[in-house]
């Protein structure tokens, strides 16, 4: 069986799988819990200076499929509620119960160094692997100049960073928001302000729904609602594009990932790690699922590994990577062709009208005399596009198969038919 | 017949409540949950075979879609702009034979959508939150439509000629509306006086009145109607009942399978249907199964339902048959009946063992006897012809043109007395949505032939 320990900004974990800073982490009964479930590491709720905030009641708003499923939470929840001393004397105990299990400290302050500092002290001081900087909270925290206030100003994420280095001898994570429109500006912050890792993404600013008999966005507190943080399912492709940007470019070279962002399933575990994660956080699954869905993202990251060969976590960490590319460097002259099995094929025509209404009309629906119907795939019209082998309901019905063309690889910018091709002529 | 004898000496042992609760809801409807699941079941086919499938052509993935938005009206209303009957079509239709089973699922090997409880959510839904009828009648043409008989034909073409803008006057024979919505389906498809409830909001739209104990033949004419509205439509069934030829026919206990369903039907509290002890039902039609289920519900001790060829040959569909044989009916196949036993009641009858012979179904000789005490004869209705003197009639039915016209101009048909229907309340449904098109086309080209 595959090692699924990890290392991350120096810490050993026995797996991969923390639970995120949220309502999951906020005090001994759950963390306990969680470890006892084979979590590898908590990062406790996010503390704050004394007095506690107070959170409002009803907190939590849901985007769901047409089927039911919850594909992601808004939530308007604070920060930690309770008086620090208890969380940092429930964490002390966690420490002492569970040593094998990683608890790291969160905190959010003012921009204030004393403030950070004093707070960045006293939480190491409770026996913490790590501290993480909340930098990322896009509600409430925000408006009193905390979280995402701090995260979207990348000088700020730089002076934080190095309060809390300078603060404590254990290691930092930064955690980011991705309510920015370049996220390697605050991971570039991160590192130059000294931190040994970034964690990302912190959730993303939304409204998930409007309560139309209320008329107010949800969750609705007394008649009135306001943005929060959305996780989940829904994030997991906005995060799978800024961990890979932070592990793609040579200003973040070095840092250590903490990956966060609707991780479900051991499948999604295994992406974010293939795109250079050092270890990974999880918070809306468990809320959705309880602490028992670890039990699949373990076996089931192990039963990959084996089937792939890969012994550790790091025999396959950042392996996509190097596939991860920009647009101009796509090969122009790769062609795919969509293939229609018409032995799995159940005649429900998806496909059929998704290609005429919206795509290439590359798929031809012809009915016989019986009544049966088909769909074949116009090669000459088809583009390969993929649309088709998306909307069809059936597993492997549809494949998408890549045509010898016998062409050399080609980018856009070698293209011929791109204006601002180099030419070889004036440019000797 | 045993029906409402107050003797309740054979009912079998079974309680009032065991009685009552035999005829509950034979498939329980949907609650949203599993409404949520089973519409998500949907793939929402293009150009959906199961759309095909439907006589009414109900937009199926589309209906099915809305439930899955949180639409359920507007569900309903894509079911009812198609079907008005849209709620007992999804109680009595043979989906397995029908839109079920045109799902694509079928080619899949899986478990094909629920279309039929998915559209009694949905009608059910709009229903029971009552409010406006969904459609609204179209501007009054001013042409005044009669309909005969007050079955899923009639009031179909009722209503569509209401929407259209024509007043119409149906003209039933009985005292009810609802014809075998009312009378002929199996109580357990029919709980809660649903047949009634359709009817009431059906005339919802307005410009439809029923008039009642109206027999054609009797005390109306055909001469009447033509002279008093500018179109007729036919819907009146089919009356008459085939017989089995076989001598004592009338002895006592044996009996039309159609009248023992239609008596059950009118009475409310079951337990007081007194039921035989050995019953034989004869037929291989979903009426026999009716029938025979129906007995075994009441209590009867043996009921034994005889169909002269084999399994494949019925006419009722796989699933009902095995709905009798889970209901504890024995279904004797190859037996034509021979002879009814006993003097002033029928004790027993005599089979004859049958078999294909050079493409023919032929008797082999060889006899058994079963005891009975009550026989249902359930071997097909007959149009009653003698009411309808002057109208073209081909193989027992009246003649149609394809826009439903009889030889008679100005009078259309449609339903179980023409020659395309198929015994289904679906197929009647459409016949009558389909006239009142016809009859609406045909008031209209004439009026410009008049004008």
């Amino acid at each position: 069986m595959a090692d699924l320990g990890c290392v991350i900004a120096g810490i050993e974990s026995i797996n991969p799988f923390w639970l995120a800073s949220a309502p999951p982490t906020d005090k001994h009964y759950n963390v306990v819990r969680a470890f006892d479930a084979g979590w590898g590491g908590v990062v406790w709720k996010t503390l704050g200076i004394d007095p506690p905030v107070v959170n409002v009641s009803s907190r939590y708003g849901v985007h769901q499929d047409t089927g039911g499923g919850i594909i992601g939470i808004n939530n308007i929840e604070l920060i930690s509620d309770r008086p620090l001393e208890t969380n940092l004397r429930e964490i002390e105990q966690c420490r002492k119960e569970w040593p094998d299990r990683i608890i790291i400290g969160s905190m959010m302050a003012e921009i204030d160094e004393q403030a950070w500092k004093e707070l960045a002290i006293k939480i190491a001081n409770s026996g913490v692997h790590g501290i993480e900087l909340n930098l990322g909270c896009p509600h409430g925290m925000c408006e009193r100049g905390m979280g995402s206030a701090i995260g979207q100003v990348p000088e700020m994420v730089e002076q934080t960073t190095r309060w809390v280095r300078e603060a404590v001898d254990i290691p930092v994570f930064t955690k980011l928001t991705p309510n920015i429109t370049n996220i390697l500006w605050a991971a570039e912050a991160a590192k130059q302000g000294g931190a040994h890792a970034v964690s990302l993404i912190n959730t993303v600013n939304s409204i998930v729904s409007v309560d139309l008999d209320e008329m107010a966005p949800t969750p609705v507190v007394d008649g009135k609602g306001t943005h929060g943080g959305y996780c989940g399912a829904a994030v997991k492709p906005i995060a799978l594009n800024m961990v890979a940007e932070i592990a793609r470019a040579a200003e973040t070279q070095g840092l250590d990932i903490s990956a966060i962002g609707g991780i479900e399933t051991w499948r999604d575990a295994a992406e974010f790690i293939a795109l250079g994660a050092n270890a990974l956080q999880v918070c809306t699954a468990a809320m959705l699922y309880g602490f028992r869905i670890v039990d699949d993202m373990i076996d089931g990251l192990s039963t990959f590994m084996d089937q792939k060969g890969y012994r550790s976590i790091e025999d396959f960490r950042g392996k996509a990577v190097a596939n991860t590319v920009n647009w101009n460097e796509l090969n122009m002259n790769f062609d795919t062709k969509a293939l229609i099995d018409p032995d799995k094929c159940i005649e429900c025509g998806r496909c059929h009208i998704a290609c005429e209404d919206t795509s290439h009309q590359a798929i031809e629906f012809k009915v016989n005399e019986a009544g049966k119907r088909s769909f074949t795939v116009v090669d000459e019209d088809c583009v390969g596009c993929n649309l088709c082998a998306h909307v069809c309901p059936v597993p492997d019905c549809i494949e998408m198969v890549p045509v010898a063309t016998g062409k050399p690889y080609m980018t856009w910018p070698e293209h011929p038919l791109n204006p601002l091709k180099a030419d070889p002529i004036s440019s000797q | 017949m045993p029906a409402n004898s107050g003797n309740k000496s054979c009912s079998g042992g079974a309680s009032d409540s065991d009685i009552a609760a035999n005829f509950d809801d034979l498939h329980k409807p949907l609650n949203a949950l599993q409404a949520i699941g089973a519409a998500d079941h949907c793939i929402y086919c293009y150009d959906a075979p199961c759309i095909q499938a439907c006589p009414t052509s109900i937009d199926i993935p589309t209906f099915i879609h809305q439930i899955r938005t949180d639409n359920v009206m507007g569900a309903a209303r894509t079911i009812l702009s198609e079907n008005i009957m849209g709620g007992t079509c999804a109680r009595a239709c043979p989906t397995e034979v029908l839109c079920e089973q045109a799902c694509v699922y079928n080619h899949g090997d899986e478990a094909p959508v629920e279309i039929g409880l998915l559209q009694r959510f949905a009608v059910d839904h709009l229903m029971q939150a009552g409010g406006a009828h969904p459609f609204m009648r179209g501007k009054e043409t001013g042409k005044h439509i009669a309909v005969v008989g007050a079955g899923p034909a009639g009031l179909s073409c009722a209503h569509r000629a209401a929407m259209l803008g024509h007043v119409v006057t149906v003209f039933e024979a009985k005292n009810k509306p609802g014809g075998l919505n009312e009378y002929g389906l199996a109580a357990y498809k029919m709980v809660d006086d649903f047949a009634q409830k359709e009817v009431a909001f059906l005339l919802g739209i307005g410009g439809i009145e029923i008039k009642y104990a109206q027999t054609l033949g009797e005390n109306l004419s055909l001469q009447e109607l033509l002279e008093n509205f500018d179109g007729v439509f036919l819907s009146v069934g089919l009356g008459g009942t085939n017989k089995l030829g076989l001598d004592r026919e009338g002895t006592e206990g044996v009996i039309d399978a159609i009248d023992f369903i239609e008596t059950l039907r009118q009475t409310d509290n079951k337990a007081e249907m007194a039921i035989g002890q050995n019953i034989i039902v004869i037929g291989g039609g979903n009426t026999a199964i009716d029938a025979a289920v129906q007995a075994k519900k009441l209590g009867a001790g043996n009921v034994t339902l005889v169909y002269r060829r084999g399994e494949d040959a019925m006419s009722a569909t796989p699933w009902e048959v095995e709905l009798a044989r889970k209901n504890g009916v024995v279904v004797e196949l190859w037996a034509k009946p021979a002879a009814i036993n006993g003097d002033s009641q029928v004790t027993s009858m005599t089979f004859e063992r049958t078999k294909m012979l050079n493409g023919k179904l032929a008797g082999t000789g060889e006899t058994f006897d079963i005891i009975a005490d009550t026989v249902m004869k359930a071997i097909g209705q007959q149009l009653d012809i003698d009411p309808l003197k002057g109208f073209e009639i081909a193989g027992g039915k009246v003649a149609v043109t394809a826009d439903f016209a009889t030889n008679i101009s100005g009078v259309f048909a449609g339903g179980d007395c023409i020659a395309t229907g198929e015994d289904l309340t679906v197929q009647a449904v459409e016949d009558g949505k389909q006239a009142a098109h016809a009859i609406n086309d045909f008031l209209t080209s004439e009026g410009m032939h008049n004008g």
